[in-house]
């Protein structure tokens, strides 16, 4: 079912993306080819195939519980776009 | 120098013929030549390079060199490197200098490689054509009016340029393999899990992987066995013994069982490509190989499938792009959500809009059956597919790429046009699967054509003798591009 320009805005909401109405509607073009393309997986029948995450069916690995990270806080935030006293800065939030 | 193997400059640094120093000068020159033409690199810093390089010198004096000790590597921009501008080819990377190693980058760092320099690539590894980069396009050294492929495309050009000896790309749907054909070199894309993702921007983690382009089978081999192994950084990192991927290189072919399946052979396919893989597989037959039809049935539904599965991975990985803690911030914004929308519409570009917004859309709300999970399904029939077909052959092989490298701005238009290049690599990133693209011959406009070789899980080494070995009767991997002469 193709997207209506709504939808296109929604979704660009949704993953915090500006757009213009009129991007909205050029976007809205080409998602629905992409759709359509992506759409010959529909007529698969999959009943009780078992998705596939990782070809080797690794499980999550459990480490011990101690430190291994050193505090490396001034290096990572010498790259920040604003940071003050240790703490990275955005607009306020909570009036 | 610039020709040489990787196997030839080790021994002439280890014989004193020339010094890393020499030697990273003379590609270090190369690039200055040809990088206004290519656009193969977005940074090169001779300094950096050069006290690796002295370093390199140093060890080997005192004896200790390993086979890549002192020899220069170019990265894809993808593998963050301390110190080093890491933009992935997005303007939201823009001003991003690495405070940490990606694993790939330690490990050339242990090694005593040397670090030539940043390589262009697509925005986020998403595309085909190494169009969609911040930086501007990279051109093809076979002919620059046409792409040298992508995501990649700026370690291929630089490979097939002589630019570097070698260099690293990742490969999520065909972004080391297809550059790899339609620039004329050698690429592999290891199983998945064999070479660590720590470092490695991410673009969709299931999919991801790193491997090295070279000028030949052999080079793959020593560059994958510096990069490849466990890391426990990386959860998906598989666990297993360090192997040698040199071990079967001189193996002869007599009795090898090669799958050709009808699927990669049929409409879509150029004759010209066609043809050159048809010579390749005859070759391979007179160095004692059997051809066994095998089927791939539900090889077309790959491209589908990748593209739920890697955007809805994009769109999450992606995220974490927003002007708060590293890379670019908008100017102008009202409130913290404004900050998001406007640094993420001006920091990222069209397609990599275009993909978070298919990701998000099918992980909303009501979707996620619909479309992620019966991808994954799908996925488990392509790789169902491709453990039959290794019942009956030892590797499976067929085209890289539709055609041969395409004219810039000729599938921008059309992102569907796009995708489709990589309707024969797809599959073996789905499955999780090892392939490599090697040079076949040329086609049309003497462009270069590209062999697909995809084997079992952790049949890399198996991949590299067959490669080898074609390779010893064959030349079309020593052809240089005329049109930078």
């Amino acid at each position: 079912m193709p997207l209506t320009p709504k939808e296109v805005r929604r979704i660009a909401e949704l993953a915090r993306i500006g757009i213009s109405d009129a991007e909205a509607r050029t976007i809205q073009g080409e998602l629905n080819k992409i759709f359509e393309l992506i759409g010959a997986m529909q007529k698969v029948d999959t009943e009780g195939i078992a998705p596939m995450t990782h070809a080797q069916g690794a499980a999550l690995r459990l480490r011990e519980d101690k430190v291994t990270e050193p505090d490396q806080r001034e290096r990572f935030q010498a790259v920040a776009p604003q940071v003050e006293q240790g703490l990275y800065l955005v607009p306020k939030v909570i009036e | 120098m610039l020709n040489s193997s990787l196997k030839d400059l080790a021994s002439g640094l280890a014989q004193k013929k020339f010094s890393s120093v020499e030697l990273t000068k003379a590609f270090l020159a190369r690039i200055e030549a040809l990088n206004g033409r290519l656009n193969a690199f977005i940074t090169v810093d001779a300094e950096k390079s050069l006290a690796q390089a002295r370093a390199a010198d140093a060890r080997i004096a005192k004896g200790q060199g390993q086979p890549l000790t002192g020899i220069p590597i170019a990265h894809k921009d993808i593998f963050v490197a301390r110190g080093w501008l890491t933009t992935c080819g997005s303007k939201i990377l823009s001003n991003f200098v690495s405070p940490y190693d990606a694993h790939l980058i330690e490990r050339c760092n242990d090694a005593g490689a040397v670090l030539l320099g940043k390589t262009n690539m697509d925005e986020f590894a998403m595309g085909s054509s190494s169009e969609s980069s911040f930086y501007g396009p990279v051109r093809n050294p076979w002919n620059p009016d046409c792409v040298p492929g992508g995501s990649s495309g700026g370690s291929a050009a630089a490979v097939a340029a002589r630019m570097a000896p070698a260099a690293t790309g990742t490969d999520t749907g065909g972004s080391i393999r297809q550059p790899a054909a339609l620039s004329g070199v050698c690429g592999l894309k290891p199983t998945y899990g064999a070479v660590s993702r720590y470092g490695m921007i991410a673009f969709a983690s299931s999919l991801d992987q790193a491997g090295p382009f070279a000028k030949s089978a052999e080079d793959l081999a020593l560059l994958l066995n510096a990069i490849a192994g466990f890391d426990p950084r990386d959860s998906t990192s598989v666990e297993r013994r360090a192997e040698d991927y040199t071990r079967d290189l001189e193996k002869p072919l007599a009795g090898l069982r090669v799958g050709v399946p009808k699927e990669h052979f049929g409409e879509g396919l150029a004759a010209d490509a066609g043809a050159a893989v048809e010579a390749a597989l005859a070759q391979l037959e007179k160095l004692g190989a059997k051809r066994v039809p095998v089927e791939l049935p539900n090889s077309g539904l790959s491209v589908p499938a990748y593209y739920v599965i890697a955007p809805a991975e994009a769109s999450s990985n992606l995220s974490r792009f927003d002007g708060a803690r590293y890379g670019y911030r908008a100017k102008d914004y009202r409130d913290l959500a404004d900050m998001y929308r406007r640094t993420r519409a001006e920091g990222f570009g069209p397609e990599v809009r275009r993909r978070i917004l298919i990701g998000t859309y099918v992980l909303s709300h009501g979707y996620y059956d619909a479309y992620y999970l019966k991808a994954q399904k799908i996925r488990r029939l392509i790789a169902n597919d491709y453990t039959e077909a290794f019942k009956r052959c030892d590797v499976v092989i067929g085209p890289t790429s539709p055609t041969v490298a395409f004219k810039l701005g000729a599938k921008t238009a059309d992102p569907v046009q796009m995708y489709l290049n990589d309707i024969y690599t797809i599959p073996a990133n789905l499955a999780g699967l090892p392939a490599a693209s090697i040079p076949c011959g040329f086609g049309t406009g003497g462009l270069p054509v590209g062999l697909h070789l995809v084997g079992n899980y952790f049949g890399e080494a198996k991949l590299l003798n067959v490669a080898h070995q074609y390779q010893k009767a064959t030349d079309w991997h020593r052809r240089e591009p005329k049109a930078l002469q």
